[in-house]
């Protein structure tokens, strides 16, 4: 592997330019991902009525919310490119690395609309109150860094493998659960206060997780896409 | 014949050894018999992933076959390894914490790791080409192995564990009694000759297996 920054950036550009086009006219992974959201958002809100939560449980709940729709929305970009046949195109139109960063900062783009749009909600739903604001962007994002980092290469996997349901859920969920502990941890002590450093070393390990994920897809991703 | 009896015979001596030779360990009583056979378990859970994972790569690397049967038999093994650490582990929390299971950072991350195998094994079986099936598989393997540290090193040095720790990283000393660390010792040795025994017994199989999958094929 040879690593070319300019021409890889130009092509990554050109993918993802050329997904978020044929996002706007379809809107289905939007959708989607939006639906599936709102519909847990709704079904948790009703479910717990009045009740006012724990920081604790409403820092999971909002992981569990992101964490399952980011699993019914982020396979999407590679299972349709299967579907439609436009893999040999895309295959001979640029290299593997680009392909993939191309498809990562689509769905990073995808997450981050969606979390702009269902936390404030859930704040307001569940009407939680939030301590420390600035920690509370702070994860969202490496959230997402890390959620769609390490989808992305498994919606390739998933998507060569035919594209069975449930198996993104099945495999993301082990290798996302050291970026979820993180984030539950410092989304907790965002909502209700904690010592800086705990925060600091939770956001730190988010942010170790969020590269070692884009370094091994980056690495890995040549021998999913060619076959 | 003899690899195989004398591994039987080594086993029974470090089992008869564990109860009688071996003292009751401070603090954890009769309790502290168990690491004679949790610890060597989890080493080989950890050594047979580890393989495994070189596998992944060197199929990944190569592409023949073979490397492929033999990334799946370690992650068999080690899964099999990894249970039975799972359940010593559980029972041993009986019996110093009081609880089967509590979600103390070690069990967690020893869950997860089951979990990313049990995937793994779900990955395999959900794809037909033997090919596909074995480059898919080992980069997931091979991703998932870069998450393992998180788990494994990261998460229980940074939140608070009540998991005993063998080797004491402040003063680097083993804390163990010199017979306990005998028999210790002969049970990881032990472990390890049987963890190769299992390994090549398995390993003949899948590659008679996969022979005769060839012959019907022709």
């Amino acid at each position: 592997m040879e690593i070319k920054p300019l021409p890889w950036l130009k092509q990554s550009l050109a993918v993802w330019r050329k997904d978020l086009r044929i996002e706007f006219r379809t809107r289905y992974a939007y959708s989607a991902l939006i639906m599936f959201a709102i519909t847990t958002l709704v079904t948790v809100s009703f479910s717990v009525g009045g009740f006012a939560l724990d920081a604790d449980i409403s820092a999971a709940l909002l992981w569990i919310i992101l964490f399952f729709s980011a699993m019914a929305g982020l396979a999407r970009t590679f299972v349709h490119e299967e579907e439609a046949g436009t893999v040999t195109a895309l295959k001979m139109a640029a290299q593997p690395e680009p392909v993939l960063i191309g498809k990562y900062l689509f769905n990073v783009t995808l997450l981050s609309s969606l979390t702009v749009l269902v936390v404030p909600l859930f704040l307001v739903l569940l009407n939680q109150k939030v301590l420390l604001p600035g920690v509370l962007v702070a994860v969202l994002l490496l959230g997402c860094l890390g959620l769609a980092g390490a989808s992305t290469i498994l919606a390739a996997i998933v998507a060569k493998a035919g594209a069975k349901s449930s198996l993104m859920t099945v495999l993301a969920f082990p290798v996302l659960l050291p970026l979820l502990f993180a984030a539950i941890s410092a989304t907790r002590m965002a909502f209700a206060g904690g010592l800086p450093r705990a925060i600091t070393t939770d956001l730190l390990m988010l942010f170790f997780y969020d590269g070692t994920a884009v370094v091994a897809s980056l690495l890995l991703f040549e021998y999913v896409w060619n076959e | 014949m003899l690899g195989p009896l004398i591994l039987g015979v080594w086993m029974t001596g470090v089992i008869i050894a564990s109860f009688l030779y071996m003292p009751a360990t401070q603090g954890l009583g009769e309790m502290g018999r168990i690491i004679v056979y949790h610890v060597p378990a989890a080493w080989i859970a950890v050594l047979a992933y580890l393989m495994a994972m070189v596998n992944s790569l060197g199929y990944l690397r190569r592409g023949q076959l073979h490397l492929d049967r033999q990334a799946q038999v370690n992650a068999e093994l080690g899964t099999v390894f990894c249970l039975l650490a799972t359940v010593t582990g559980a029972i041993w929390s009986r019996g110093a914490w009081g609880q089967y299971w509590n979600w103390d950072p070690r069990q967690t991350s020893i869950a997860v790791l089951l979990m990313i195998y049990a995937a793994y094994f779900v990955l395999r079986s959900a794809i037909d080409d033997p090919d596909r099936k074995a480059r898919l598989s080992a980069v997931y393997a091979v991703l998932a192995f870069f998450t393992v540290p998180f788990l494994v090193f990261i998460v229980p040095r940074i939140y608070f564990s009540l998991h005993p720790d063998l080797i004491n990283l402040s003063d680097r000393s083993f804390n163990m009694d010199s017979r306990m660390l005998k028999v210790f010792l002969a049970s990881l040795a032990g472990f390890t000759g049987l963890y190769a025994w299992l390994y090549k017994i398995q390993i003949r199989l899948e590659n008679l297996l996969y022979r005769l999958e060839m012959k019907r094929s022709e």
